[in-house]
């Protein structure tokens, strides 16, 4: 969509003159003026087809015409002078007539029916005031199909409002969903029962007006929307920091839905940002504090911790997953220079590379629906439909920008979405993926260059040089690579909203270097390029605004030193380093202390054990990649013994009567300190409004029920709800007076709006900002002095090694990304860690697809499944670790590879 | 009486071989068009007045004046022949076809030239077996003369034909909906604007055209407008391929010239009703227009007439009634296949069709009430033009709207004696 705002319209409805966007369709304008024209079809993101007949409004000629005729507004242009009447009677009793014909077939679910509660239809029966019904005959029915652990599937409900497919197809690329069929009987969905293919498929859920698609997590676990506590959060399970609403019942973590950025995910999230919350309720959890392995009390854990920590010498290793304040808070205790990123060294490089490049300047960070826009894009060294899926999603947008024009040339307005592609055909605008093995957004690509990663940099590198010729030129560049180094350089020159995406995801610091020499060589030649980098975790960037020490220094200081008391914050050490290594720090430190959700190597080893909160449990600050820095709030009340790192340390410090490093004793305390100490976090207090600031904000909606019961068997005696220290979110259905800020809004609801449509009511143009303005404070911004030169060393070609393969990651949604893993869901679909070489190269080595290979790395050996992949080039081999230790395998590395049952030596290996 | 359109045809029925069919004159209209200027050839055609066979009645000439000319226009363009002839009662085209494919062929190459299009479709209807081995052949015999592909007679026009046949469905006789299934989508109608001429086929400027309609494009040329207008009785120019169906001694197609009154098509042509049977009323164009009774017999059959008399020309092929057949089991028919053969894009036609056949099928075995008389015509209203996507479901309320009107008796009766009167 595009986002000029040049002239307004003055349109006419029930003869009151309003403005509107001549550029947009009539519901649009209505729903932004606050109307309420019931809708199916038509969706801020996917546009206008005209399909469900819900939104007739009666038009009229000019102020004499009486009679007028019905138009569907959501196919009719805002045009200036437009004259219309929504309460119209015949309108009106069309609206109703369209209700009872979707009624027709529509099965008296509700009382079971997931949906109900926040179902557009629903609401938008109400709206109309159909009542009652005089169909008497039988209803159409059908199978329904199983479509995974994610998405449930109940078609009989089904209106036929086209949704699911558009989204799914046409907005999202997937291709295993479809209609079938025809009349009153369409079916939507796969060829043959199957787990649907799209990373993106539980939208599904929020995109189906009706309970056709459902999520199946929450079916297992089922709490209407109003009896849900929920609270506003933000994604952990990558670096984009999509915003969300979670919701709780009975202490149980029951559902995630998208909350709406208009900066940051929009409408969407993606599969394991939607399903990936279970992690919270695993048997694995971490519920009471551990001491010496044994469960231990509150007031037992911190007495221990007291000692430990007055004995003094502790260091601290922090997290790229963890909040800012729960680092900070880690990081006063021990002291800046005894606290470390809990990342490999090279990654941490990268970070500060990329927070450094993205100051100096020129390119800016660019918010996602920055991306969504930008004309050209050149994406580099990353596989993003599976590290960062939503700007995945944002980037099939971006191909659509350029063939625009096609349609503005034939006057189809942009919301007029099948005309538009139908004029647009398969012209897409020009995206080029240069990766070391093919990604799923090769299928909409320009072009795509398969190469070890030196050489995407040195591809990247020549586009500069092309681009600008005072950068650097590429000495010994092959014909093939100055070719596709200006067709890439052309595109990008050509384009009025360059970007370039590269990330941390090949652990190459020259990819990251060229990135940002292509985007810089952009901006000299007079074109505004963005610059985006994506992270591994959802707090990377923040982690290193706090200027952590690298990690190796803390196993060496341990070496140097046993007499240590380690503190490790939501970190497994064996994700982060290599089996041997993090064994000897494990046995050779004296104390370990260590604070997280789920039990794991660290944990298992640690003396003390402190339950981490997990995000739905505590309040912290994430920085996303973009540099946005956004605040998520726990759901549950605190009645249990976790609660959130920052705050066990706080009372660590305390109880070891160490009065300095203890920085308040809520959350505001907290980051009114971290905006004191640290120059970078100056805004960090604004990314959400103060306790003080707001008024009471409920977390349950006015509709909750059995809070009386719930407790009676404990007392019958009311309990007054327990209070929150760290927000103005209330564990109760009473809100103050006053509008809520956005950045504190648990969840969208207005009346008569109780599906996620309800955001409409919270933007002023449908489809735009949030009212107020959308959360998040962006903290990397260009310095007012660029000072920048280009980058001159230029990585020479990769060679292949005679007997020795160069490890890369290759990664997947469903496995690659920690937390997510441990959601029963999302683990009946990671696939078991494996190597993957070129079919050749297998061959070579004599091993088929399916057998295991022994693989040499450093000292260490392991036996891995085998994956034959004619998109790797030569001399790479992939790895999907899927968990420790194959995690903690610090790339880049080299590898030795031998078919089980060959002799493999460890002598000569790198 | 001239009969361009059918003088060709043999009594074996089998198809004019193209050595006949230029004997008697056939391509020669090309030859003529191809000395002309394509913008002349649409001027022809518009002063001809010839209107689209295929029910609209579109006056062709300014059908093919919006698709953008010249140098800046896009390309390819495309020439598509609508042949999925699927309306109940039509059998019009799949004589044209069968009979005479050249004439078909010539009539598209002829249009082509005029829109400058420089590839054709002939969108056929999949049962259409027979059309189909016929014009392959003739789309052969007229490659090898040169008259179809690169360089047209030594002229500089190219033009090149395909023949696909259609998967099935109704709808793909909606021309928007005929282009989605062209390209391999599922076939519903889509929203106008914008028009085919602008973005038609995969993007492209496009013209589809009903089988008869392009049939007298290459007449036209041949002979001239005013020859073309002198062979009509009325206003509009050409003659028309009139059918009859029903209870009549002859049920048959004739060529006649545009304008003969029904009473003359149908007593003196078809041979009158059946003995003993009386005439009730007629569909005059085919399942999805509204029916013609007694007191219209003598309207002229042209479009505007047949508008007057509240009904549509449509096709031409007339579907009658006699008085000893129930009205409301003949409705129920056709809206059984309506409801079929609606594509479930729109809510009032996948929800309101399958309402109304199974409230017909309800009163034809006498369980009908009055609430069901009043849901009948409240979906005749709710079926309106502009309240669904496309012309489709307007059209299946036709006849019900018009039955209900001119029988209201039979219905009235179904109701109280809870029964069909017609059933023994």
């Amino acid at each position: 969509m595009s986002v000029e705002e040049l002239t307004v319209a003055t349109i006419f409805i029930e003869n009151q003159p309003r403005q509107a966007n001549p550029k947009q369709n009539l519901l649009h304008a209505c729903l932004s003026l606050g109307y309420d024209v019931p809708y199916f079809c038509w969706h801020p993101a996917l546009g206008s087809v005209g399909a469900c007949r819900q939104c007739a409004v009666k038009q009229f000629r000019d102020e004499r015409d009486a009679k007028g005729k019905l138009v569907m507004a959501c196919m009719t242009p805002a045009a200036e002078g437009t004259r219309i009447s929504i309460s119209d009677s015949d309108a009106a009793s069309f609206r109703a007539a369209v209700i009872q014909g979707l009624m027709q077939s529509h099965p008296h679910d509700c009382p079971v029916c997931d949906e109900g509660g926040e179902c557009h239809l629903q609401d938008m029966t109400v709206m109309t005031g159909h009542r009652l019904r005089t169909y008497s005959f039988g209803k159409r029915t059908f199978r329904n199909q199983y479509l995974g652990p994610l998405v449930n599937h109940e078609m009989n409900r089904c209106i036929q409002c086209q949704r699911c497919v558009r989204f799914y197809r046409e907005y999202a690329g997937g291709q295993d969903l479809n209609a079938f069929h025809l009349r009153n009987s369409i079916y939507y969905g796969r060829h043959e029962d199957g787990v649907l293919e799209s990373e993106f498929s539980g939208n599904l859920v929020e995109i189906c007006p009706t309970g056709v698609f459902t999520d199946a997590t929450l079916k297992q676990h089922y709490t209407r929307k109003w009896d849900l506590q929920m609270a506003p959060s933000i994604c952990v399970h990558c670096s984009l920091g999509c915003n969300t609403s979670v919701g709780e019942r009975y202490g149980t973590l029951r559902r995630v839905v998208n909350r709406y950025n208009h900066e940051v995910n929009g409408y969407f999230l993606c599969d394991r940002g939607r399903f990936g919350y279970e992690f919270v309720e695993s048997p694995a959890r971490i519920r009471h504090p551990l001491v010496d392995g044994k469960a231990a009390t509150k007031s037992e854990a911190l007495e221990r911790f007291g000692t430990l920590l007055r004995e003094g010498n502790a260091i601290g290793i922090g997290s790229p997953r963890a909040s800012l304040e729960s680092n900070f808070a880690l990081r006063t205790l021990v002291g800046p220079e005894r606290f470390y990123a809990g990342i490999p060294k090279g990654e941490l490089q990268l970070l500060n590379s990329m927070l450094r490049i993205l100051r100096q300047g020129p390119a800016r960070s660019p918010s996602l629906d920055e991306i969504e826009h930008c004309d050209a894009v050149f994406v580099l060294g990353e596989d993003l439909t599976n590290t960062a899926p939503i700007m995945a999603l944002r980037l099939r947008q971006s191909v659509r920008q350029a063939p625009m024009r096609i349609a503005d040339g034939l006057h189809i307005p942009d919301w007029l979405d099948h005309a538009v592609r139908g004029a647009v055909q398969d012209a897409k605008g020009p995206l080029f993926v240069a990766s070391p093995y093919a990604t799923k957004l090769d299928e909409i690509a320009t072009a795509t260059c398969r190469a070890a990663p030196d050489d995407l940099a040195r591809l990247a590198f020549a586009v500069a040089h092309v681009i600008d010729p005072s950068a650097p030129p590429l000495a010994g560049a092959s014909k093939d690579e100055e070719e596709m180094a200006c067709k890439i350089a052309k595109a990008l020159l050509e384009a009025e909203r360059p970007l370039v995406v590269s990330g941390t995801s090949c652990m190459n610091q020259s990819m990251v270097e060229a990135a940002a020499q292509v985007a810089w060589a952009l901006c000299k030649a007079g074109r505004p390029a963005a610059l985006s980098y994506t992270a591994a975790e959802c707090n990377n960037f923040g982690l290193s605004l706090l200027e952590p020490r690298p990690l190796s220094e803390a196993f060496r200081a341990i070496k140097d030193n046993p007499e240590t008391t380690l503190i490790v914050l939501e970190n497994d050490l064996a994700r982060r380093s290599p089996a041997d290594e993090v064994d000897s720090l494990l046995r050779d430190v004296r104390h370990l202390v260590a604070l997280d959700h789920l039990g794991n190597a660290t944990t298992e080893a640690a003396e003390l054990v402190l339950p981490a909160g997990t995000f739905a449990e505590s309040d912290g600050t994430l920085v996303n990649s973009e540099g946005r820095a956004q605040r998520y709030f726990q759901v549950f009340d605190p009645s249990s013994e976790v609660q959130s790192s920052w705050r066990w340390l706080a009372e660590g410090a305390a109880a070891a009567g160490l009065e300095d490093q203890v920085l308040g004793h809520s959350l505001d305390q907290l980051t009114a300190v971290m905006s004191d100490v640290m120059p970078e976090l100056r805004t960090l207090p604004s990314v959400a409004p103060p306790r003080s600031a707001a008024g009471k904000i409920a977390r349950e909606p006015i509709r909750y029920s059995g809070r009386t019961a719930m407790l009676a068997n404990i007392s019958v005696h009311e309990p007054k709800p327990p209070d929150d220290p760290d927000s103005a979110l209330a564990f109760s259905m009473e809100s103050g007076p006053g509008v809520v800020p956005p950045a504190l809004r648990p969840f969208f609801w207005a009346p008569g709006w109780n599906s996620v449509q309800s955001v409409n009511k919270f933007q002023d143009e449908i489809g735009g900002p949030l009212r107020g303005h959308d959360p998040g404070v962006r903290l990397i911004e260009l310095s007012s002095r660029p000072n920048w030169k280009y980058f001159s060393v230029i990585p020479p070609a990769f060679a292949p090694q005679p007997d020795s393969w160069l490890l890369v990651p290759i990664f997947h949604i469903f496995g690659s990304e920690e937390l997510s893993r441990h959601a029963p869901g999302i683990s009946q679909l990671v696939s078991q860690p494996y190597l993957a070489v070129n079919p050749i190269e297998a061959s070579l080595l004599g091993v088929k697809a399916g057998e295991q290979l022994k693989v040499l790395i450093e000292e260490s050996q392991y036996e891995l499944e085998v994956v034959l992949r004619a998109d790797l080039p030569r001399g790479i081999a992939g790895l999907h670790a899927a968990g420790p230790p194959l995690d903690g395998i610090t790339l880049p590395v080299y590898c030795r590879l031998a078919a089980v049952g060959s002799e493999l030596s460890a002598r000569g290996a790198q | 009486m001239e009969r361009p359109l059918t003088k060709n045809f043999r009594p074996d029925k089998k198809a004019v071989s193209l050595a006949d069919y230029e004997r008697s004159g056939g391509y020669e209209g090309l030859r003529k068009a191809l000395r002309m200027a394509p913008a002349d050839v649409t001027e022809q055609v518009k002063r001809s007045k010839l209107r689209g066979r295929g029910g609209a009645g579109f006056p062709t000439g300014m059908k093919w004046s919006f698709v953008p000319m010249g140098k800046e226009a896009p390309h390819p363009k495309y020439l598509v022949a609508n042949a999925d002839e699927m309306e109940p009662g039509t059998f019009k085209d799949r004589a044209l076809m069968e009979r005479d494919p050249h004439q078909l062929i010539e009539g598209m190459i002829v249009a082509a030239y005029a829109i400058e299009a420089d590839i054709g479709y002939i969108f056929l209807r999949g049962e259409y077996e027979c059309s189909h081995e016929r014009l392959a052949r003739a789309i052969a015999e007229a490659h090898e003369r040169n008259y179809l592909g690169q360089n047209i007679l030594g002229s500089g026009y190219s033009f090149e034909l395909h023949l696909h046949a259609s998967a099935g469905r109704y709808i793909c006789g909606e021309e928007t909906a005929l282009l989605n299934a062209l390209e391999g989508k599922r076939a519903h109608p889509r929203t106008k604007p914008p028009f085919p001429q602008v973005s038609g086929l995969w993007g492209k400027p496009t013209i589809v055209q009903n089988v008869e309609t392009l049939c007298n494009v290459h007449h036209i040329v041949n002979h001239g407008p005013e020859w073309f207008l002198g062979l009509s009785l009325t206003e509009d120019g050409g003659t028309k391929l009139y059918g009859v169906s029903g209870k009549v001694k002859r049920p048959g197609l004739w060529e006649l010239p545009m304008g003969t009154p029904m009473r003359e098509i149908i007593d003196d042509y078809a041979g009158g009703m059946r003995d003993g049977l009386c005439f009730r009323g007629a569909l005059p164009g085919g399942a999805s227009t509204d029916f013609m009774v007694e007191e219209h017999l003598d309207t002229p059959m042209d479009y505007d007439h047949v508008q007057k008399a509240g009904s549509r020309l449509g096709t031409g092929t007339m579907v009658v009634l006699d008085d000893q057949t129930c009205p409301v089991g003949m409705v129920w028919n056709l809206e059984h296949f309506f409801a079929q053969e609606s594509c479930g894009w729109c809510t009032p036609c996948w929800s309101g069709l399958s309402w109304t056949e199974k409230i017909l099928l309800a009163m034809e075995e006498g369980k009908g009430s009055a609430n069901d008389l009043e849901t009948l015509k409240f979906q005749t209203m709710f079926l309106a033009p502009g309240n669904t996507f496309c012309a489709f479901a307007p059209g299946a309320v036709e006849p019900l709207q018009s039955a209900l009107k001119y029988f209201a008796d039979d219905f009235r009766r179904h109701i109280e004696e809870h029964r069909c009167p017609w059933r023994s």
